[in-house]
């Protein structure tokens, strides 16, 4: 006799991943034994792949420092995002497309992560995307430097590092609100275009939300909390 | 829009759309052919020109970019070929077919500016964007290694 089939709804499929790994992440990030007591996460305004919470959303949740990490964990959704951990890269060439694939034609950071002579970023990259030719652009097109890079890099990593000034370009928090926010070059990832898919959300929303973490405290979920 | 770009050392003025592709204005607009169009997509570097000395892919730099700026193409590395990397060229025979060697020839001539005596590696890297349907790349990475003055292969 054939299994029964289960069928899931899409959004409840949606609410499932969004909901098991906030949970771990409301969870704390205290000592392994793990077992002090935390509130139950309340249920998170459910969204889709492409679109953030705002920062009202959050505010069922009591705890301060639980909603922090809940807050850092949705900005980690664009931070994570192939548009933005591309030109964050572990190594010395850039990735590219939702598939983190080597950038083709070959380029490297070269030594002020600009590019090397003859392949500089900007020999190709104009300071705004060219819909013809679809070559990507922005002001200020360049890799970020070796201590920001993001790729292969967990959502508590990430944050560990933003709060970092050597790891940060000496920024504040307050800083790097205002940096994700309102910076030109992080506008591309909601602006990508051609056929690019682009960061979930919007620029202005990610820098409420940066926002909202900071003035909450910067916690920074706990190793094995996913978006 | 009027863009004021001094090609060449010369004083130009071009009444153009801001965003023309730079290659159309030099090649259609003031004539200097020796700049070719390869894929119009920054993919195969046979546009190459520097801007204010950096390799720019023409096809792509709008011409707005290039306005209070300096252009140099091929026509004006040399006013009559002498470039050390052009006589290396001539004598290793380095062309097939030819359509790339402008572009080949503008990248090699930023590199060694930047770099006089490159690695091969360091050749490598800075003509990776400069495609090659011919095959060339052995006796082009000979000719800039002979023009930095060293010897044609790595010992």
């Amino acid at each position: 006799m054939p299994s029964p089939r289960v069928a899931v709804h899409p959004t409840s499929f949606i609410a499932l991943t969004l909901a098991l790994p906030l949970a771990v992440a409301l969870g704390g990030c205290g000592p392994s034994t793990s077992l002090e007591p935390t509130a139950p996460a309340p249920p998170l305004r459910q969204v889709g792949p492409h679109e953030l919470r705002v920062p009202a959303d959050f505010e069922p949740i009591a705890d301060v420092k639980q909603r922090s990490r809940a807050l850092f964990l949705e900005v980690s959704r664009v931070l994570t995002h192939p548009r933005c951990i591309n030109c964050h890269p572990n190594g010395d060439v850039p990735h590219q497309g939702m598939s983190l694939a080597l950038h083709d034609p070959p380029a490297l950071r070269g030594p002020d992560d600009h590019g090397v002579v003859g392949m500089e970023c900007t020999g190709c990259h104009q300071d705004r995307n060219l819909e013809l030719a679809r070559v990507p652009g922005a002001p200020k097109w360049a890799l970020a430097p070796i201590e920001m890079a993001w790729v292969g890099k967990t959502a508590h990593a990430i944050c560990e590092q933003l709060k970092d000034p050597k790891r940060n370009g000496g920024k504040t928090l307050d800083e790097i609100a205002h940096h994700n926010g309102h910076d030109e070059l992080v506008a591309w990832g909601f602006y990508p275009g051609a056929d690019r898919e682009p960061a979930p959300g919007t620029q202005a929303q990610l820098g409420a939300l940066t926002e909202a973490w900071v003035k909450s405290g910067a916690e920074c979920p706990p190793e094995g909390a996913n978006q | 829009m009027s863009a004021r770009i001094r090609v060449n050392g010369v004083e130009k003025t071009l009444d153009v759309d801001p965003d023309m592709p730079l290659l159309w204005a030099l090649r259609d607009v003031l004539g200097l052919t020796g700049t070719k169009y390869g894929c119009g997509q920054a993919l195969c570097g046979a546009c190459t020109v520097h801007l204010d000395g950096q390799v720019v892919r023409s096809c792509v730099t709008p011409v707005r970019r290039a306005d209070g700026h300096e252009i140099t193409t091929i026509e004006g590395l040399t006013p009559d070929g002498s470039h050390p990397l052009q006589r290396a060229w001539v004598e290793l025979g380095v062309p097939q077919c030819g359509f790339c060697q402008a572009g080949q020839l503008m990248s090699a001539a930023a590199l060694l500016k930047s770099k006089p005596r490159p690695t091969d590696a360091e050749i490598d890297q800075s003509m990776a964007g400069n495609l090659c349907r011919c095959g060339t790349y052995p006796r082009i990475r000979a000719a800039i290694r002979k023009a930095a003055g060293m010897p044609e292969e790595e010992r």
